[in-house]
């Protein structure tokens, strides 16, 4: 492809995670290469989500290891993982609904500055020019400065999205996970989310994006891996996946295209 | 509200001005006295520490009582063994109730909502029961803690002549009996609300905010959330130590009562009547039920009398009867439906009746800059 450094940034290796009977994954393999977009795709239930979150620290794996920028991380805590340089945005936006939406994106860019943890009782907020500057600059290129002082919460849930993908940003992460960003969203909010998506990839971040909907993916993927049943089916760019009649059968056959 | 604030130094000059002229505007209805005005300012100490941690986590704590009484004990036995100085007695109090409550929270904080108020208040029982059984020979059981003729009082010994009777507490020269002790407090109240203003403008404010919000997002963007939590749990601690401490300070002995789960409650109550998470509800609390417990709880039917007797004699009886099981003992009867009426329509407080009756009256200008600024959009 030549669009990553060819260094890889996140490698699954052997990930099995068992749910009372249910094998969510299964001796998962997957590696990531820095600074691509890579989707991961799949039927319900194959495993997509549960990848993310054994990634993030959420499950720990019964079994195998996930290495990140050459460290394992596998049975770190999740702010660690964070602080090491892994954003998420979640399937179901997770923002703090009862503070205003600059405060929102300042927390994160705090975390970055100030790690995992400072206790800085004396210092006055509106001084710090420095994260405010930052949020209110990722602000601007999602969109949503006219809405800086309102309450997140009360914010319609496509912005709702948007504001938790400013909350990664802010972070600079060198990798973002993404779980279904235009999940529940309107044509020409999922088109802006794109635009977003696109633009972010000259940070030289590399991104992992999970999606149900074809056009989102086929329009911002470099690569894209097939998930079912707990492991990879398939592997590659986006026309080898179009015309890899594994997935077709397994995955886009008739339900989706 | 934000702008007012933004100005801190304007805050904290019109705050001092309000409570060092207590005195003065609390007399016309009858709550000028030291005594009262000392309760005020200790329990505003306490609430206002209490709001730290429950206004900004969320974390509600049912053992507070604990640190207040551990702050008393502490203060005491350095009026017995030290001085009768309170400034080491209360530095002593923050220091052993801070210590006290870095182990109860490390303990209690491993679990969160109602299993946390659970935890704090089964170890504040025990503390309770513990001062009353087997820690006598620290807390003097049932009798509580009092100065003896007999203490050894090392650094006083070295100055001072002993006298006849007990010796009072003084801050240096000072004593501290009467308005001296209102002002004596109304000074660390006013310290503790400056550092409370401070948190609550701090990076360190709004983290504990989010982490009432949000706990979960609050580790997935970086942080651990448990050192923050344990920070405002022991920074409260400390503030309860320093309202028991000036508690033994005006007054110098201690007893167990003071850790009982009825004291811990009256916290929670203030917060809540007041405003949770508010700079000043608290506070307000405080005044409303300290005020209630002194002063209505006085008024028996010859002062209900006396105040309908403009009236005809048989609406005058009648008043009377029907407002007599609202006063003198029946205050708490009062106090309840007033928490009721608060908690059912206003759930933030008496700070969400001034709010809401601030946005009524600023409505017709607050009307006008919304029609600018939508017609500042159109070009």
């Amino acid at each position: 492809m030549g669009v990553g450094t060819g260094n890889t940034v996140l490698k699954v290796d052997g990930v099995t995670k068992t749910f009372g009977g249910l094998r969510a994954l299964d001796d998962l393999n997957l590696t990531i290469e820095e600074g691509t977009v890579h989707a991961i795709i799949g039927p319900n239930g194959a495993g997509k989500s549960t990848m993310l979150n054994v990634c993030i620290g959420q499950l720990k794996p019964d079994t195998g290891t996930v290495t990140f920028d050459g460290e394992v991380i596998t049975g770190k805590q999740p702010f660690e993982i964070n602080q090491a340089g892994v954003s998420r945005v979640f399937q179901t936006p997770a923002i703090f609904e009862d503070l205003s939406v600059l405060q929102n994106v300042m927390i994160p860019a705090i975390a970055h500055r100030d790690g995992k943890f400072k206790l800085n009782p004396f210092s006055i907020l509106e001084k710090q020019d420095d994260i405010e500057g930052r949020a209110v600059e990722i602000l601007e290129r999602l969109r949503l400065t006219e809405l800086m002082d309102k309450h997140a919460g009360s914010m319609s849930r496509g912005n709702k999205r948007r504001l938790e993908l400013a909350m990664c940003l802010v972070q600079q992460p060198r990798l973002l996970l993404l779980d279904e960003p235009t999940a529940g969203m309107s044509r020409h909010d999922t088109n802006r989310t794109i635009d977003i998506l696109k633009q972010i990839k000259e940070g030289g971040m590399t991104k992992v994006i999970i999606e149900h909907d074809m056009h989102v993916v086929f329009s911002v993927a470099d690569r894209i891996s097939v998930l079912a049943r707990g492991h990879i089916i398939a592997e590659g760019t986006p026309d080898e996946i179009k015309g890899n009649p594994v997935v077709q059968e397994a995955y886009l056959g008739g339900s989706v295209e | 509200m934000k702008k007012f604030f933004a100005n801190q130094w304007l805050v904290m000059l019109v705050f001092s001005a309000v409570i060092l002229t207590m005195p003065i505007w609390l007399s016309p209805i009858g709550a000028g006295y030291p005594d009262l005005l000392q309760k005020f300012m200790i329990f505003g100490i306490f609430a206002i520490g209490f709001n730290i941690l429950f206004g900004l986590t969320g974390y509600l704590s049912f053992g507070h009582a604990a640190f207040l009484g551990v702050g008393s004990y502490a203060a005491v036995w350095s009026f017995k063994l030290l001085t009768m100085n309170v400034l080491p007695a209360i530095i002593f109090a923050i220091i052993v109730a801070g210590l006290f409550s870095v182990v109860i929270g490390y303990i209690s904080l491993r679990r969160s909502g109602i299993y946390f108020s659970i935890l704090t208040l089964a170890f504040a029982q025990m503390s309770y029961n513990l001062a009353y059984s087997v820690l006598t020979p620290v807390t003097n059981g049932e009798t509580g803690l009092q100065l003896e003729r007999a203490d050894p009082r090392i650094i006083d010994s070295l100055f001072v002549e002993p006298t006849e009777g007990l010796p009072l507490t003084n801050f240096f020269s000072l004593s501290l009996s009467g308005y001296e002790g209102f002002y004596f407090c109304a000074a660390f109240l006013i310290i503790g609300f400056f550092i409370s203003l401070r948190i609550f403008r701090s990076p360190f404010g709004l983290k504990l905010r989010a982490i009432k919000s949000n706990q979960t997002r609050m580790q997935y963007t970086g942080f651990s959330t448990k050192p923050y939590l344990l920070s405002a749990f022991v920074i409260s601690g400390m503030y309860a130590g320093l309202a028991g401490g000036l508690m033994a300070a005006t007054d110098p002995l201690a007893g167990a009562e003071r850790m009982q789960w009825t004291a811990s409650g009256e916290v929670v109550l203030m917060t809540i009547l007041g405003g949770v998470g508010t700079l000043i509800g608290p506070l307000l609390g405080v005044g409303i039920i300290k005020y209630f417990e002194n002063i209505f709880s006085a008024i028996n039917e010859n002062v209900l009398m006396a105040a309908y007797s403009g009236l005809p004699e048989g609406l005058q009886h009648f008043l009377v009867t029907v407002s007599s099981p609202f006063v003198g003992e029946g205050w708490h009867l009062t106090l309840g439906l007033m928490f009721m009426l608060v908690v059912i329509f206003l759930p933030g407080g008496i700070m969400e009746g001034f709010d809401r009756i601030k946005r009524l009256l600023m409505k017709p200008f607050s009307r006008n800059k919304d029609a600018v600024e939508s017609a500042e959009e159109g070009h």
